[in-house]
């Protein structure tokens, strides 16, 4: 071997989106292109002809890492021709889906287990490569494998999120009315289409965002580089969206020199409108956002903030304060045709089990789904045990991604109670001679009574021992007929230090309106979790390449995950707007924190500075980044 | 090379190679698997045990150097059944959601408890720097700690 010299020379690389559109070097030549799939931006002019005031801005969504503190891992075992798969997923039955694809195994050759996961943001949908590479090498051989990555091997191998760059247009009049918004999305796909045209897809959706704006013109490109594969993100085209919308809002609020807040308020799509056709295709249900601002903005004290910004700046303060303003609407459940299943069997202990084909890895489905059963039956909560993540029990389920557990496998879960509880009613009314319309369940108790007769009490436990089997069982599928639309305010505030360029964080405020809230804790835990979210890829965040293409951020000491100190407790404010699409009148939960916080804590480090001539700084407002933006500024306004 | 370790006190001996990290010990020796692996920079905290009392990362303590020593896990938390103050904490306040840090949280924040009993909401947050968390925001995780100090004393480690 020493005989043998290796002389490698370096291929061109295509980084980013701007060269990948170039097609300057082409990553796939027999494509002739480096853009995989287009939906090109509609570039009619006149609307921003006719307009007072126009602003253009290239905006940067960056390209982040997901980051599950676990990292993706599986085991694997194959046996009397089965093949047994555990793996870090967010969903079981798509996990057996592509393995039987990729495999050429029928279904039911294979199960798929998902035990507890621990976190998965998107970057767990359905399985990766490498364990589809691990099941078949355990059916090659015979032997039981496992695999687990290193935190380096992740940072480079399992999906990314965002990776846009948004060239957006706005026009309005003077007094703050926005007539038209262009946005054409350049997406990074990463070296190869992991999702397809889905996230700018849905960037493009829900372009207009929360305003009643007469042209929206939006469009995509996406386009292949050497980078690692991006995939779904916790919003997943919905924050870039937003991103993009609200950033475009405070640049077109600067212009104009109008309050931020108060144009956001002139343009709101009126709660007399619902629902709501968009120009884009969207049909939002339900929506009061002008509600959800003023309360955002009296929880956060806005005109005092206001008062405080101004005395620090007629100060001079090296420590500038900034307020930033994100008005939201998402879309959750945008494949609700696909529905969720659930299994409820109650037994003669007097026990009920929940099999759900939606998949938990944190959220807390077990608690969720115990309420709800606990609510419709009166079986207490520490009778029920609820399911996930076995596709031998649970053949037929979809997973948890697009903030559609509640909606869909929860509205399921109850779907079925309902019909459990119609057969336990068939049995009592003949166990007690009487007609099923006398016959009630007090779900306080648990018991099954005739009507105004107390002492007739039979338990679960007795009327599941009725049946011939000795269950009751419900098996249903929850289909939604269209997406729900939550929305929402939030209010950042923070301090720039102007010498430093560096940011604190001093306070978020946040009204998110997903419907009925069912548990206030499980709730306020998504909302946490995703403003922090938001806060990193704000302040934060970012993958990084050389100018070769190597990751320059593939460990936790290179990539600069968001810790407890750069964040303060957050202030989040209650508002509930229910939809009549589904019996819980729920909507997804989710995503809201990095669809609303994000922009909110962007424009807000923006606004800081904006009295220094500062007019935008892309995420991540690192220090580096702000104080650059301050001192040219300053030059400019020199000249 | 042989070691001899106290783990949550009991005594363990074993033969390992002299490169063993502490956290490999305890996972697959021991085979005490709430301590995770997060990272392999000593970054995430995932790994957070005690040692003598102390918190240190396990991914950053050879098994041989912990040998004659005192290591805590989270198995080693509660007495008696009963849940340390700092996991009742995380408990009542839904510290947690997907779990995979909480081990290490909750080991850090029994140390930094030990040496400041009564912490700010700042000193929580400064204190728990090496420990990251993708679920929580660390909001309800500095609420446990907060929690926790208020815990009637007796009980504490």
């Amino acid at each position: 071997a020493d005989l043998v010299t290796v002389d490698y020379d370096p291929l061109p690389v295509v980084l980013g989106p701007t060269a990948a559109v170039a097609d300057e070097t082409l990553l796939f030549p027999a494509a002739g292109t480096n853009i995989a799939i287009a939906n090109p931006v509609p570039t009619d002019n006149a609307p921003f002809d006719a307009c007072e005031v126009v602003v253009e801005q290239d905006i940067v969504n960056q390209r982040v890492a997901c980051l599950p503190m676990e990292g993706r891992a599986s085991a694997v075992s194959f046996e009397n021709g089965k093949l047994t798969v555990w793996a870090s997923s967010q969903n079981a039955q798509v996990s057996r889906f592509i393995l039987a694809g990729a495999l050429g195994m029928a279904p039911e050759q294979i199960r798929v287990v998902v035990p507890d996961v621990g976190g998965g943001f998107g970057a767990k949908i359905g399985i990766d490569r490498d364990t589809i590479t691990l099941a078949w090498a355990a059916r090659k051989t015979g032997r039981a494998l496992g695999w687990a990555e290193t935190r380096s091997e992740n940072l480079v191998a399992m999906t990314q999120g965002r990776a846009q760059l948004q060239r957006i247009k706005i026009g309005g009049s003077r007094d703050g009315r926005i007539l038209a918004y262009r946005i054409d999305v350049i997406q990074d796909a990463g070296a190869y289409q992991r999702v397809g045209g889905l996230l700018p897809f849905l960037t493009c959706l829900m372009a207009p965002g929360v305003y009643d704006i007469p042209d929206v013109q939006a469009g995509f490109r996406q386009a292949v580089t050497n980078t690692t594969p991006i995939g779904a993100y916790r919003g997943a085209g919905r924050p870039e969206a937003t991103a993009a919308i609200e950033r475009s809002v405070d640049l077109f609020a600067a212009e104009i020199g109008m309050d931020p807040a108060e144009v956001r308020r002139r343009n709101f799509i009126a709660p007399d409108k619902f629902p709501f056709q968009t120009k884009t295709g969207a049909m939002y249900d339900t929506g009061r956002y002008a509600d959800a601002l003023d309360k955002a903005l009296a929880a956060a004290g806005y005109d005092q903030l206001r008062e405080e910004q101004r005395r620090r700046r007629a100060s001079g303060d090296p420590r500038q304060l900034g307020i930033g303003v994100s008005s939201y609407v998402e879309i959750t459940a945008p494949d609700p045709d696909a529905g969720e299943t659930a299994k409820i069997e109650v037994t003669d202990d007097g026990s009920a089990t929940v099999y759900t084909g939606s998949s938990a890895h944190g959220q807390g489905h077990h608690t969720a789904w115990a309420m709800l059963v606990q609510d419709e039956l009166g079986i207490p909560m520490d009778r029920i045990t609820v399911i996930h993540g076995d596709t031998d029990l649970i053949p037929v389920g979809v997973g948890t991604y697009g903030s559609r557990s509640l909606q869909l496998g929860g509205s399921a879960v109850h779907k079925a109670t309902v019909e459990v509880k119609d057969e336990a009613r068939r049995h009592a009314a003949e166990m007690l001679e009487a007609a099923e319309a006398d016959v009630v369940l007090d779900t306080g108790s648990g018991l099954w009574q005739v009507r105004g007769d107390p002492d007739t009490a039979l338990s679960w436990a007795q009327v599941a021992g009725h049946t011939s089997g000795g269950s009751l069982i419900a098996d249903v599928n929850f289909v939604q007929e269209r997406p729900t639309f939550p929305f929402g305010t939030h209010v950042s505030v923070v301090e720039v230090d102007t010498e430093t360029g560096q940011t604190k964080m001093v306070r978020h405020v946040a009204v998110d309106d997903a419907g009925i809230v069912m548990n206030p804790v499980l709730t306020e835990g998504q909302r946490h979790g995703g403003i922090a979210q938001g806060a990193a890829q704000a302040l934060l965040e970012e993958v990084l390449y050389d100018a070769d293409g190597n990751p320059l951020t593939s460990t936790l000491a290179d990539y600069a995950a968001i810790s407890a100190p750069d964040l303060p407790s957050f202030e989040l404010a209650d508002s509930e707007t229910p939809t009549d699409l589904n019996p819980l009148g729920v909507k997804g939960i989710g995503e809201a924190g990095t669809i609303g916080a994000t922009p909110a804590i962007q424009n807000a480090v923006i606004d800081a500075v904006a009295h220094l001539g500062v007019r935008h700084i892309d995420m991540p407002t690192t220090p580096q980044r702000v104080w650059t933006a301050i001192n040219e500024a300053q030059k400019a306004s020199h000249q | 090379m042989k070691v001899d370790l106290t783990v949550n006190g009991t005594n363990i001996t074993a033969d390992v190679e002299d490169r063993m990290l502490l956290v490999h010990f305890l996972r697959d020796v021991a085979d005490l698997t709430a301590t995770n692996v997060g990272c392999d920079t000593t970054s995430c905290g995932a790994c957070t045990v005690l040692l003598d009392g102390e918190s240190v990362k396990s991914c950053t303590v050879l098994a041989a150097q912990a040998s004659g020593h005192e290591v805590t896990t989270l198995e080693g938390l509660a007495t008696n059944g009963e849940m340390h103050p700092v996991q009742r904490g995380f408990h009542n306040e839904h510290g947690l959601q997907c779990g995979f840090c909480t081990p290490g949280m909750v080991m850090a924040i029994v140390s930094l408890l030990k040496e400041n009993p009564h912490p700010t909401e700042e000193q929580v947050r400064n204190g728990l720097e090496g420990n990251l968390c993708r679920c929580t925001g660390y909001h309800n995780i500095v609420r446990a700690a907060l929690a926790a100090a208020e815990a009637p004393a007796e009980v504490s480690a």
